[in-house]
């Protein structure tokens, strides 16, 4: 299968630093001629790397303004975590006001539909009885994750659309209904505050539709501060339960009432999947797990920084209605695709050919010198271990090995240059007769001084 | 060492567990859970090993002086050996019970020694041997088939 990506690399940027591949929580970066290389099976466009990269060469590849010409009437979905970045600096309405100064038609509020989800999350909780804890699919980021790194969790994902999902499928059909055009007329526009959300929009699971396009945020960040003054209002639909979403714990606190964890951070995430793999966090009823720091204000296409907008959010949400006012009815745009593993960490499609390659492979780490340097391009001493065993590296990729291997070879020639033809006199036996002159005399001179005092005495 | 059809030795992994080392405990079970996933085992037959291995290797952490968290893997199946040095259990029948416990208070407070360990292990496991002899230490030796 082909995967789209909107984590891609600028290559005139990328010095071929060993940064991004010992961030990335799947190792899908490799670092071959000198530029980092993305395995696309691997990536699940986090936007680690995004955010490490010194030199600003992982970008995330989204829709431009200009696409919105392509519809009749369009729609911005701002992600609740969207208001984060101008809170503080102008009111909500007048910063939704702002998506229409930039030529959108209408704005359905991501915070709207996320409090329908939380409903139908909460009643879907009161009646589940299957393993737990239940995790959020709301972060495409961590969905991927687990399909890549915990296969055995995927059974444990909500089975229910996310906010950005509900909300284009809502919108589309406000759209329809309030100016009589055709569905496919109308665009609907995700505000964006991370690359994942572009990747799950660009290849929605079962193909069931989202949003038509993915504006990343940072791309309109100056557009807008630069119109916030004279936007015109835009009014508000949703309460301080849905813009919660935008920053973690805030979907756990708009379902409420049960024992709910949430975890942000992606290693922090890989932490808590592990231990649920392994059986702990049962008595868990839900896990709100989010891959950026802070949640999705901690986005990798955000600008503010995150615990900063985080407080931004809050403040803003502190001034609106605590529940949902007269909340529609979702209807079935909660209807989600099961979500299936991906199974691209496996050595090998036959398990007994994948068994000797992961022989191999252990034998092959037990050989390297563990610093996890990164200097042979991949993420780890295992790493490159495994990429051995697939034949996409040699041992002497590791800068330790080689000059091991150099050493041998030196102590080698050195050998080598000792040996002579059977012809030639061995050039110790020469240099012996020499020495032997040479040693005689000091033989000569050693005890004549040590008879010396003898003979003073 | 156990052999497969073709004569392919069986995959064997050996990681040290230490006695009340909580910060590494689990990483054994861990790494086993990766080596089973780039196999390419089933999904429900490593999340099996993983709550078994993980089980095992904590009651050497709270239990024992110290010992070794093994896995021996075959297309057929994985075998998890958890060997200790410790007090041993002198009723294995009753350990088997859920919520029976000898982990110390202090063990609790810390979230572990629910008395569920065993029983979880039990769940687990197609087989399911423990030997154990009082002054000298615990083997745990846990096989899930592949099927």
């Amino acid at each position: 299968m082909e995967y789209f990506h909107s984590v891609r690399l600028d290559e005139d940027k990328c010095k071929g630093c060993t940064n991004c591949i010992k961030r990335c929580p799947t190792e899908a970066i490799r670092v071959r001629e000198g530029k980092a290389r993305i395995i696309q099976e691997r990536c699940i466009d986090c936007g680690e790397c995004i955010r490490i990269c010194p030199n600003h060469a992982k970008i995330a590849v989204g829709d431009s303004l200009e696409t919105l010409s392509l519809y009749r009437y369009r729609i911005a979905l701002p992600a609740p975590a969207f208001v984060s970045q101008f809170a503080g600096q102008a009111d909500l309405e007048r910063i939704l006001g702002s998506l229409i100064a930039l030529g959108f038609d209408a704005v359905f509020e991501v915070a709207l539909a996320a409090e329908m989800v939380a409903r139908a999350t909460r009643r879907y909780l009161d009646n589940y009885h299957g393993k737990r804890p239940l995790i959020s699919p709301a972060c495409p980021a961590v969905v991927g994750l687990i399909q890549v790194r915990f296969p055995s969790l995927v059974e444990q994902l909500l089975p229910l659309a996310t906010p950005m999902d509900v909300a284009a499928r809502l919108a589309r059909e406000e759209g329809a209904k309030a100016t009589g055009l055709p569905r496919e007329a109308i665009g609907t526009f995700f505000i964006s505050p991370c690359p994942a959300k572009i990747t799950a929009a660009r290849q929605p699971p079962g193909g069931l539709a989202g949003p038509d396009g993915v504006i990343p945020l940072a791309a309109i960040y100056g557009d807008i501060l630069k119109c916030l003054a004279t936007a015109p209002v835009y009014p508000s639909r949703a309460g301080a339960g849905g813009y919660g979403w935008g920053h973690s714990g805030g979907e756990n606190a708009s379902i409420g009432g049960r024992r709910l964890l949430e975890v942000d951070g992606i290693h922090h995430v890989i932490e808590v999947l592990t231990r649920i793999e392994a059986g702990d966090f049962q008595d868990i009823d839900y896990i709100e797990a989010q891959a950026c720091p802070a949640g999705c204000v901690g986005g990798a296409l955000m600008v503010r920084n995150p615990y900063l907008a985080r407080l931004e959010l809050r403040q803003l949400a502190c001034g609106l209605p605590a529940g949902p006012r007269a909340l529609p009815d979702a209807g079935d745009s909660l209807v989600a695709a099961p979500f299936r593993p991906r199974p691209v960490l496996q050595l090998d499609a036959d398990l007994v050919t994948a068994l000797e390659k992961m022989r191999r492979l252990e034998a092959t780490q037990a050989l390297l010198p563990g610093l996890d340097c990164g200097s042979c391009g991949s993420p780890s001493c295992r790493a490159l271990a495994e990429d051995i065993v697939r034949g996409e590296a040699q041992d002497t990729d590791c800068v330790f090995v080689l000059r091991d291997r150099v050493r041998v070879l030196a102590e080698e020639v050195v050998e080598l240059a000792r040996k002579l033809p059977p012809s030639m006199a061995q050039p110790e036996r020469r240099g012996g007769n020499e020495t032997a002159g040479n040693s005689g005399a000091l033989e000569f001179a050693g005890p004549g001084r040590r008879e010396g005092p003898g003979q003073r005495s | 060492m156990v052999a497969l059809k073709d004569n392919t030795p069986a995959l064997e992994l050996a990681f040290p567990v230490r006695a009340r080392d909580f910060l590494a405990g689990g990483d054994g079970a861990a790494r086993i859970r990766q080596v089973l996933q780039q196999v390419g085992f089933q999904p429900a037959i490593i999340r099996r090993v993983a709550i078994a291995a993980y089980e095992a290797e904590m009651n050497i952490v709270i239990h024992s002086f110290g010992g070794e968290l093994k896995a021996c893997i075959t297309p057929e199946a994985i075998t998890i050996t958890a060997l200790d040095t410790g007090p041993g259990i002198p009723d294995i029948d009753l350990a088997m019970q859920e919520g029976y416990s000898t982990a110390s208070r202090e063990i609790q407070e810390m979230g572990f020694g629910a008395g569920m360990g065993l029983p979880n292990i039990r769940r687990c496991a197609d087989e399911l041997e423990i030997t154990s002899t009082m002054g000298e230490g615990t083997r745990v030796k846990i096989v899930i088939y592949n099927r």
